[in-house]
């Protein structure tokens, strides 16, 4: 479980990124965390894994503080994406690349074996396992980092703006790969500023704006709150528009997912037809 | 690191911000004549003071403070080795002299890092690279300058996500011997080279789209002038130079010991 209580960040050039925030993620949560930009998201998120120690408040994950723990102690548990994980990869191969955090974890020789084949798979990047990581395109450089993240099986993943520059396909593949996770009770946070990708997956959405939690529920009661959404400087899903705005031939107004959507059409055609 | 600190230019405004870079080099320039011509302690601790107010007056004490902790370093070593080296030769019974000599070879250096210090903390890149410009220097190499110059800051943050990627990766950077801490620091550097490869390429294109090099008279949008505060301080400049030429010609400089000798 990840826990803040009162949290508060000031960087040390005096922005003041985080102004007492609370909050509390239960084991095998999804949990999409949305706002403008500036208002916090990256750096609560780094206080997850204890990359930033709070400087009022405190974060606890698991009953350990984070300011009592080093953050590769944290990083067993919590694995991060970051935003621009392809910038971080070194090494020759993607082979090595993977195993990188598993050596210094100190996993044994053939479990590292074991758990790169595994990642490799996963992520469908077997055929690369010689490759060098820079020959690779920007996508498969992102599936890379995302397997050498998964490859310590960490109870926690934490992604930072996975769907920035990725094409249909490649969301659509990790929605999917989302909800694999969420079967297997992983704690899944993601921070995203793409609306119609939090609708398809329906998380626990947590809105931020200026450092502050203003809402925390279900993605379909916040996503298709205008008034809430706009202090986030967020529009709702393109559906949802559409049924609010046709919310006069009443039609629900919570409704954030294309199937949803074509249902209750369908529904409001059928009672027409009778 | 801290020394490189002293280097960075903040945005503020105060007269010596104002002053023009060009002047404000050949300012810098003479100082460093005048510390390389004296080697006693009196000259050098004026030259010292000299500066004080240009700080003062520029508002980045604090900033130049921690470029002096950032020389301690340097200092210290500076006046250790120097110490020892001469009172090896000079022998114990000239103690107060080799401490004098020491300590005025140690002034010198910091003089040095003080006047460029107050240089690069009071001129922003953009007026540097306008200096160079306008002393006739090819553009090219002004622009390298300028660009090198603006893109510390940027590397320094890359860096710093770099380092906090391979932390949430389980690296431990303290870890190990001597060796292996240099070896931890692997994952670092190289996506940060690889990564400001692609960089200078990618604004490389970016500039060639921009039409970097169409034409040969580039003009500019700013041009340097010189204001009052400039001949005042060409005027300063000259005097400084002036006085220490004629007073090194003229006179005998006395140390500091025998000063202290006559006076009590």
């Amino acid at each position: 479980m990840i826990e803040a209580r009162d949290l508060y960040f000031t960087y040390p050039n005096g922005v003041e990124a985080l102004k007492g925030v609370s909050l509390k993620i239960k084991n095998g949560e999804f949990v999409a965390i949305m706002g403008e930009n500036g208002a916090g998201k990256t750096t609560l998120i780094k206080h997850f894994n204890g990359l930033l120690k709070p400087t009022g408040g405190s974060v606890f994950i698991d009953e350990t503080e984070t300011t009592k723990a080093t953050v590769a102690t944290l990083a067993r548990k919590v694995g991060f994406v970051f935003q621009n994980a392809d910038k971080q990869l070194f090494s020759e191969t993607v082979e090595e690349e993977i195993a990188f955090a598993l050596k210094n974890f100190g996993f044994k020789e053939n479990i590292i074996r074991r758990r790169v084949t595994w990642a490799l798979n996963l992520l469908d990047l077997t055929q690369y396992r010689k490759t060098s990581p820079f020959m690779l395109s920007g996508g498969e450089r992102k599936r890379v980092a995302l397997a050498s993240v998964l490859a310590w099986k960490p109870r926690v993943l934490i992604m930072d703006e996975p769907t920035i520059g990725q094409d249909h396909q490649q969301k659509e593949k990790l929605l999917q790969f989302i909800l694999q996770m969420k079967t297997q009770r992983k704690t899944i946070i993601i921070v995203t500023h793409d609306v119609e990708f939090v609708a398809e997956c329906h998380p626990r959405v947590i809105l931020m704006s200026q450092g502050r939690i203003i809402a925390d529920g279900e993605a379909r009661k916040i996503l298709t709150n205008p008034e809430i959404l706009i202090q986030a400087s967020i529009v709702p899903p393109q559906i949802t528009q559409i049924f609010l705005q046709l919310s006069n031939l009443k039609l629900p107004r919570e409704v954030i997912d294309t199937y949803e959507a074509r249902e209750k059409l369908l529904n409001l055609l059928e009672k027409k037809a009778e | 690191m801290s020394v490189f600190e002293g280097l960075k230019f903040r945005r503020v405004y105060s007269p010596i911000h104002d002053l023009d870079p060009r002047i404000k080099f050949i300012y810098v320039c003479a100082i460093f004549t005048v510390a390389i011509i004296f080697l006693e302690l009196i000259p050098l601790m004026i030259l010292f003071l000299i500066q004080i107010p240009f700080v003062v007056l520029a508002g980045v004490k604090r900033e130049w403070l921690r470029s002096m902790r950032g020389a301690a370093f340097l200092a210290t070593i500076i006046f250790l080795t120097n110490f020892i080296f001469s009172y090896i030769s000079a022998g114990p019974e000239n103690t107060a002299a080799t401490v004098e000599y020491a300590c005025a070879l140690t002034l010198r250096f910091i003089v040095l890092v003080e006047s460029f210090s107050v240089f690069f903390l009071t001129t922003s890149p953009d007026r540097l690279g306008l200096a160079l410009e306008q002393t006739h220097i090819p553009y090219e190499f002004c622009f390298a300058f300028t660009t090198a110059v603006r893109f510390v800051p940027v590397l320094a943050e890359e860096a710093q996500t770099i380092m906090d990627a391979q932390k949430a990766r389980g690296l431990e950077l303290e870890r190990g011997n001597f060796l292996k801490r240099i070896r931890n620091y692997i994952p670092i550097l190289i996506p940060l080279i690889v990564s400001a490869i692609r960089r200078s390429l990618e604004l490389a294109e970016a500039m060639e789209s921009r039409a970097w090099g169409a034409t040969k008279n580039r003009t500019n949008l700013y041009a340097l002038k010189m204001h009052r505060g400039d001949f005042y301080l060409v005027g300063i400049t000259a005097g400084i130079l002036t006085v220490a030429i004629y007073v090194r010609l003229s006179f005998g400089i006395p140390s500091l010991n025998d000063l202290l000798g006559w006076l009590f």
